[in-house]
C-alpha cells in the first residue's frame, strides 16, 4: 500500500499517525508481532533490516539487531518473511545504506517493493548523498522517507521537507534511538518548523517512550514513532498479545488527544 | 624526479563532496551534517592561516619533537640487500605518529569555541595521543575503547586515566575498533555543540580523511627532504607504509607521490580491505569494507590491534584504483620475526603495526618483488613499548623470557 497517501488520508480524517517499528528476524515469529501492531491500530509500520553496526541506534536497538543477526537473518530473508503475509498498512524498512548498496540499488528496491514495501528509511545518507537511491526508489514506487533534526538549518529544512516522500520524519533530539524519560524540547519546536514547511505528514520519532509522551509529539505534528520501548519488551520476551496490547496504549492515548 | 605527464596522479583536495574518484563523501545523519561543515570550514581557514600554522608547527617542534630523524639501517640493510632508511615517528613524544594529527585536531577544537574531544581508540595509542593533546591544551577528553582492547591493552588504559581522561569500555557488537568509532559517533550526536570528535585516522566524513592526511603529511614532507640529503639529492625507490585507517601511510605517501617512488601500503593480512574488501559505506564514508554477501561488515582480525579496522581510508582506496599505490599484506608470524630482527640488527624496537611493513619488505626482498640494491624509506610508524607485554606471550619462548 502506498504511503503517503495512506498516511494523508488517516490524517485528513483527523487522526493521529501511529508508526510502529519491528526488527526483522528478531524472533521466529517477528512478522506475528507486527501484524498484531497493525491490528491494534498501527498506521504504518517501519520493519528494521538489522545492519552489523547500527551507528544511530541506541542500545534496545543494537541488542535487537545483534539477536536477529545472530538468528541469522539476511535482509533477503527479511523480505520474503513479509512478502509471505500482505498487511492492510503501508511497510517501510528502516535500514543503513550498505545493506542496500551491496543488493544494488535498483535490485534492493524491486525486491523491497516484491515484498510489500512501499517506504524507505536510511539514516546514513544525508541530502547529499541520497539522490541516486531517491532516484532508484521512486523508479520502483518506493518512497523515501528523510529526517529532519534539531539542528537542520531553515533553508536545508525546506530543501528536505520538498525532497522527502511518504512523509517528513522529524528527529525529536540530537542522539541516537531508545527511550527517554521526557519528551525533548527540541522535539516540538522541529514539529512547529516542520509544519510551517509542508503539507506532507509530519512525524516525530526517537524517544517516545509512553503514550503521554505520544500525545505531546503527535500535538505539534500529524504522528509519532514509537520503536525502542516496543523492542525492550519483544527482547524482554514479551507474548505477541502483549506488545498488542502494549501498541492498543498508544493508539488510545491518540485517539483520545 | 617527477612522473611526468598522464600518469601523473596526485594527493590534492578532494572535490567538493568530499571525494577522492569515487571514493569518500559524508555519510552521516542529518544531525551531524553541520558538524562536518563547520570542521571543514574551521580547517579550511586555520590551514590557510599562518598563525594557526605556526602554532601547529611550534607544538610538533618543541612538544612533540619534530623533525623525526631518517635512520639509515646499515645492518640490516646488509642483511636485506637493500639501502633502508626508517623515518622515525616513534621518536615522538607518546611513541607513534598519531600525536601529529591530534595536535592539529586540538588546536582546531580551540578554534572552533568548543572545550571538549571524544575518540575511538583500537590499541590506545590514538586514544593516549588524544589525552595528551587533551592535557596540554585544557580541554576535556572522553575516549571509546572497545572491552575487547581495554582488556588487551590495560596499560594504555591507564595511562589515558592518568592524562585526566575518560575511558568508556564499549560493549556493542565486536566490542573492538569499529564499535569504538560507532560509539563515538553516536556519543557525537547528543554532544556535537561543545564537542569535538578527533577521528585517529583518514577515515570518517569529509573532512576527516582529507584533514587528517593534511595533518600527517609532515612525515613525508619531512622525509622526502631527508631522503634527499642522504641519497645525493634522489628519492627513493620505494617508499613503504603499514596502513590501519591508513594515516601514516597516507601522510608518507604524500612527501612523495610527485616523485617516482614506487608506494606500498601494507595491511594485516586479516584486515587487507583493499586485497579482499568490496566498496561500501560504513563510518561515514564511501571506501573499500571487509563484508559478506548480504552488506554486513566483518570484524578484521590481527596481533596488532592498531590495524584491526575492517576498512581503509577512502583515499587509500583511490590511489589503488588508480594504480599510483600498490597494497600488500602481513601475517602474524612474519610480523613477529620482522619485529624480532630490527631489534637485533637495530636495536629499535618497533611497535607492531609498522613490523608489518618491514615484513613484507623482508619477504619482498627475498623473493626479488624489491630488487637487490633498491632505495627503501620505510615509516616506523610507532615503538614497542605498548605491545611488549603481548609480544613477550607470544614470543617470550623463543627469546628465553616465557
Ligand atoms: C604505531 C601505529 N602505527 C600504525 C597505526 C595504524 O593507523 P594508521 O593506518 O592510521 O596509521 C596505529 C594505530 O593504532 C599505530 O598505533
Amino acid at each position: 500500500m502506498a504511503l503517503e497517501p495512506a498516511l494523508r488520508a488517516r490524517r485528513d480524517a483527523g487522526a493521529k499517525l501511529l508508526v510502529t517499528y519491528m526488527t526483522a528476524g528478531l524472533t521466529d515469529d517477528w512478522v506475528d508481532y507486527l501484524q498484531v501492531m497493525v491490528e491494534a491500530g498501527a498506521d504504518a509500520v517501519e520493519v528494521g533490516l538489522p545492519f552489523s553496526d547500527p551507528a544511530m541506534d541506541g542500545p534496545t536497538i543494537q541488542e535487537a539487531s545483534v539477536r536477529a543477526l545472530a538468528r541469522g537473518v539476511t535482509p533477503g530473508s527479511a523480505l520474503s518473511a513479509l512478502a509471505a503475509r500482505e498487511q492492510p498498512v503501508p511497510l517501510v524498512a528502516m535500514t543503513y545504506y550498505n545493506l542496500v548498496l551491496r543488493a544494488g540499488l535498483e535490485r534492493f528496491a524491486a525486491r523491497a517493493v516484491e515484498a510489500g514495501v512501499t517506504g524507505a528509511i536510511i539514516p546514513d545518507i544525508p541530502l547529499e548523498e541520497s539522490a541516486p537511491w531517491e532516484d532508484a526508489a521512486s523508479g520502483a514506487g518506493i518512497a523515501t522517507v528523510l529526517l529532519a533534526a534539531p539542528v537542520t538549518p531553515d533553508d536545508r529544512l525546506a530543501l528536505l521537507a520538498r525532497r522527502s516522500r511518504g512523509f517528513v520524519y522529524g528527529v525529536n533530539l540530537m542522539g541516537v534511538t531508545g527511550e527517554r524519560a521526557t519528551l525533548a524540547g527540541s522535539a516540538k519546536v522541529l514539529a512547529g518548523r516542520l509544519k510551517a514547511l509542508t503539507d506532507l505528514p509530519v512525524v516525530m520519532g526517537f524517544g517516545i517512550s509512553t503514550p503521554e509522551q505520544a500525545v505531546e509529539a503527535a500535538a505539534a505534528a500529524d504522528g509519532v514513532v514509537v520503536a525502542s520501548v516496543l523492542m525492550r519488551s519483544v527482547l524482554a520476551g514479551a507474548a505477541v498479545g502483549e506488545v498488542g496490547a502494549q501498541v492498543a496504549d498508544f493508539r488510545r492515548a491518540l485517539d483520545e488527544g | 624526479m617527477t612522473i611526468a605527464g598522464a600518469n601523473r596522479v596526485e594527493m590534492a583536495e578532494p572535490s567538493e563532496s568530499g571525494r577522492f574518484g569515487d571514493y569518500g563523501g559524508r555519510y552521516v545523519p542529518e544531525a551531524l551534517v553541520p558538524a562536518c561543515a563547520e570542521v571543514e570550514a574551521a580547517f579550511r581557514a586555520a590551514w590557510a592561516d599562518p598563525d594557526f600554522v605556526a602554532r601547529y608547527r611550534g607544538l610538533l617542534a618543541d612538544y612533540a619533537g619534530r623533525p623525526t630523524p631518517v635512520t639509515e639501517c646499515h645492518r640490516l640493510s646488509a642483511e636485506l640487500g637493500v639501502r633502508l632508511l626508517l623515518k622515525r615517528e616513534d621518536l615522538t613524544h607518546t611513541g607513534s605518529h598519531k600525536i601529529n594529527n591530534v595536535i592539529g585536531q586540538g588546536l582546531l577544537t580551540v578554534e572552533m569555541g568548543k572545550q571538549r574531544v571524544i575518540a575511538e581508540t583500537g590499541a590506545g595509542q590514538h586514544g593516549v595521543a588524544t589525552a595528551t593533546a587533551a592535557a596540554l591544551l585544557g580541554l576535556q577528553c572522553v575516549i571509546y575503547m572497545g572491552e575487547v582492547d581495554t582488556e588487551r591493552q590495560e596499560l594504555n588504559v591507564f595511562r589515558m586515566r592518568l592524562l585526566g581522561a575518560e575511558v568508556v569500555p564499549v560493549r556493542s557488537g565486536s566490542r573492538t575498533l569499529k564499535d569504538a568509532v560507532n560509539e563515538a559517533m553516536r556519543a557525537w550526536v547528543s554532544e556535537v555543540e561543545t564537542t569535538h570528535y578527533c577521528i585517529g585516522s583518514v577515515m570518517g566524513p569529509h573532512p576527516f580523511p582529507w584533514m587528517v592526511r593534511e595533518l600527517q603529511r609532515v612525515i613525508g614532507d619531512e622525509a622526502r627532504e631527508q631522503c634527499r640529503t642522504l641519497l645525493g639529492g634522489s628519492d627513493p625507490d620505494l617508499v613503504v607504509a603499514c596502513v590501519g585507517g591508513g594515516s601514516n601511510s597516507a601522510g608518507t605517501f604524500a612527501g612523495f607521490v610527485g616523485t617516482s617512488a614506487r608506494l606500498v601500503g601494507v595491511e594485516a593480512a586479516g584486515g587487507s580491505a583493499v586485497g579482499r574488501g568490496v566498496p561500501g559505506v560504513l563510518h561515514g564514508m564511501r571506501s573499500l569494507l571487509l563484508q559478506d554477501e548480504a552488506g554486513q561488515i566483518l570484524e578484521a582480525e590481527s596481533i596488532s590491534a592498531g590495524l584491526d579496522y575492517p576498512g581503509i581510508g577512502p583515499e587509500h582506496a583511490y590511489l589503488a584504483g588508480a594504480g599510483r599505490a600498490e597494497y600488500a599484506s602481513a601475517g602474524d608470524d612474519e610480523v613477529l620475526d620482522a619485529l624480532s630482527l630490527l631489534a637485533r640488527t637495530e636495536g629499535i624496537i618497533p611497535a607492531l603495526e609498522p613490523a608489518h611493513a618491514l615484513a613484507w619488505l623482508v619477504r619482498a626482498t627475498r623473493d626479488g618483488t624489491v630488487p637487490g640494491g633498491s632505495t627503501v624509506l620505510l615509516t616506523m610508524s610507532g615503538r614497542g613499548d605498548k605491545d611488549a607485554s603481548q609480544v613477550m606471550s607470544l614470543l617470550g619462548d623463543r627469546v628465553g623470557l616465557g
